[in-house]
């Protein structure tokens, strides 16, 4: 089948496999304070940043087909990003839920919505004011990764954390 | 929005009277039988229709009755006679010998007010015998819905079943890269033709329904950021929410008298109920209360009955409940994840998407959950819809980078690409035009 193919050949699957390089790495360091975040791993991003959300902290977790639990690599992702929220509370937060393309549009819809509560709970559980944070759904409507196979369900099983600018 | 179905209601219908013979007694010349595996087609001798418009219109009603796959077109070239009169008896013999069952001769003239007149003869050649004859006046932008016309008329007379022809199928056309889909609101004629879009592509818009009687569909937009189910009047461009939820509302369709919108609501757990609004009180019922994705709801025909897909049981399975959410029931126990049940126009089946194996099928089962068949397996393909006769299912199938829409009969034969310049999906079928 060309599905292997086209996925090695694909610039938008090896720049994906880059940046989860760049926050699988980031997050082999626990930062301990807010001097710690950003100054080492990708570097350059302002400390309480977006760009330092996204790339030292981790913006996004994955699941497990058909599954809306927080996984243990998830678990430990949202703890950093709820202790990075708690510390710069100046911004307000969308939960997206996503899912891959293998199941049908409208469930998928509902999926993707419930990737997101799952995570806004877990955030909420976290210390997370629940006034801060919206979620929405976009199911099998925004892939991340654009192949046919497992290697790219996995990674558009989703849910992101996105900073809505300052908030209230 | 420019108008796109009121010039539709000008066309007139009237029936030609039999020439020369006496009316036949109605008689199917092909029979219909979703049990038996393979209808041989019946071979039909189509001409061209007389008038400067005339090959236009009889190709088009030549591709219609080749494309519901109970058709076999002759090519003209086998064709011995050269119809000089289409209202005159043709020499039977002359088609027998090239199998021709039936013979369809007809014409198409501009009237003095600008309108058209089309005209059409059926003849059994083998009784020697006309079986039907009408004609149509129609406006000039009208002349394939005449041909579309043409063709249901045929359809029916010749298998004792109403036609699907002069449809239209509203659908979300899909083009850019696969991460960054534009969809946009489209609508087309049942065979491809006459495409217009209802919407700009700057919000993502899904799953489309046509109004069982009003030239108006519900479907659901992200324009508002959140997304939600809103109605469109096909005419007048005119937009509407359905309802003021908090959260997401997705899954929208309407209930078979066209005054209600059943639909799914995003509760704050994360889980999905079910809910009807009726459009003129606005009062909203809930029908589902579990915890648990409960979504694509149908109802039957009858409006008596709803059938949907809920995930409480562990994965996605098929359900029906009253209309009142009453006794809640699942219907599908088959190896396999199944989603999108949709009721038939006739009551007697549910079509719905099955995922098992690594496969999408598209498959229907009686109402109670019995004689489960699938009619089509791919690597990912869902979400049919039903012609309105209840005999051809429609769907969209992804393959090679994109999806694309697809027809199939009810015995599961005859799969037909539907032609779009884009990729298509979420098709659904108009009713009947009036």
């Amino acid at each position: 089948m060309g599905r292997i193919a086209a996925l090695t050949r694909n610039p938008a699957m090896i720049a994906l496999i880059a940046m989860l390089a760049i926050t699988g790495c980031a997050s082999k360091k626990t930062p301990n304070s807010a001097g710690d975040l950003g100054l080492n791993g990708a570097g350059a991003a302002t400390p309480g940043s977006a760009q330092d959300f996204t790339v030292n902290i981790g913006d996004r977790i994955f699941f497990d087909t058909d599954s809306t639990s927080i996984r243990a690599d998830a678990q430990t992702t949202l703890s950093r990003q709820a202790q990075w929220l708690n510390q710069y509370k100046q911004y307000a937060i969308v939960v997206e839920g996503h899912a891959d393309e293998r199941g049908t549009r409208e469930y998928n819809l509902a999926l993707g919505a419930r990737r997101a509560a799952a995570t806004r709970d877990f955030l909420v559980a976290r210390g997370v004011s629940a006034s801060r944070l919206k979620t929405i759904s976009y199911g099998k409507e925004r892939p991340v990764a654009v192949c046919d196979d497992i290697s790219c369900w996995s990674q558009n099983r989703r849910a992101v954390t996105t900073l809505s600018g300052a908030g209230s | 929005m420019k108008s796109i179905l009121k010039p539709l209601l000008t066309i007139a219908a009237m029936a030609l009277g039999m020439t020369a013979v006496a009316t036949l007694p109605a008689r199917a010349l092909v029979e219909i039988n979703v049990n038996k595996g393979n209808v041989e087609p019946l071979p039909i001798a189509i001409t061209d229709f007389q008038g400067e418009l005339g090959a236009q219109i009889s190709d088009i009603v030549s591709a219609d009755l080749k494309r519901s796959g109970l058709f076999a077109p002759i090519d003209k070239g086998a064709f011995i006679e050269k119809i000089a009169n289409p209202d005159a008896q043709p020499r039977f013999d002359d088609w027998k010998v090239i199998n021709a069952q039936a013979l369809v001769t007809g014409s198409v003239a501009k009237e003095a007010d600008g309108r058209i007149r089309a005209q059409y003869r059926l003849w059994d050649t083998f009784a020697g015998q006309q079986m039907s004859g009408e004609q149509f006046f129609a406006n000039d932008a009208n002349q394939r819905r005449v041909a579309h016309i043409i063709a249901d008329a045929i359809y029916e007379r010749l298998t004792g079943e109403k036609g699907y022809f002069d449809t239209r199928v509203v659908f979300i056309d899909e083009s850019g890269a696969k991460n960054a889909r534009k969809k946009r609101l489209a609508i087309m004629d049942q065979d491809g033709a006459n495409v217009r879009y209802l919407s700009d592509g700057k919000s993502i818009v899904l799953t489309p329904r046509f109004s069982p009687n009003r030239q108006e569909i519900t479907y659901m937009s992200y324009e508002s950021g959140q997304p939600r189910v809103y109605l469109l009047q096909i005419e007048t461009g005119q937009r509407e929410l359905v309802g003021n939820f908090p959260g997401m509302t997705f899954a929208p369709r309407f209930s078979p008298d066209g005054q209600k919108v059943i639909m799914s609501l995003l509760r704050d757990d994360g889980n999905s109920n079910i809910f009807a609004m009726d459009l003129r009180s606005r009062s909203t019922t809930r029908l589902t209360n579990s915890t648990a994705i409960d979504t694509s709801p149908s109802y039957s025909p009858d409006g008596s009955k709803v059938v949907f897909t809920s995930d409480r049981g562990g994965r996605a399975q098929i359900y029906v409940m009253g209309a009142d959410g009453s006794g809640q029931t699942r219907i599908s126990f088959g190896d396999g994840v199944y989603s999108t049940p949709v009721w038939s126009p006739r009551g007697d089946l549910v079509a719905f998407t099955k995922q098992t194996g690594g496969e999408f099928q598209i498959g229907v089962m009686k109402t109670d959950g019995s004689g489960e068949r699938i009619l089509s397996s791919g690597f990912q393909q869902e979400g049919p819809t039903w012609a309105p006769n209840g005999r051809v299912l429609m769907f969209f199938r992804d393959s090679a980078g994109g999806p694309k829409l697809v027809s199939v009969d009810l015995t599961g034969r005859n799969e037909q690409p539907i032609p779009t310049a884009n990729f298509a999906s979420d098709p659904a079928w108009s009713p009947l035009l009036e």
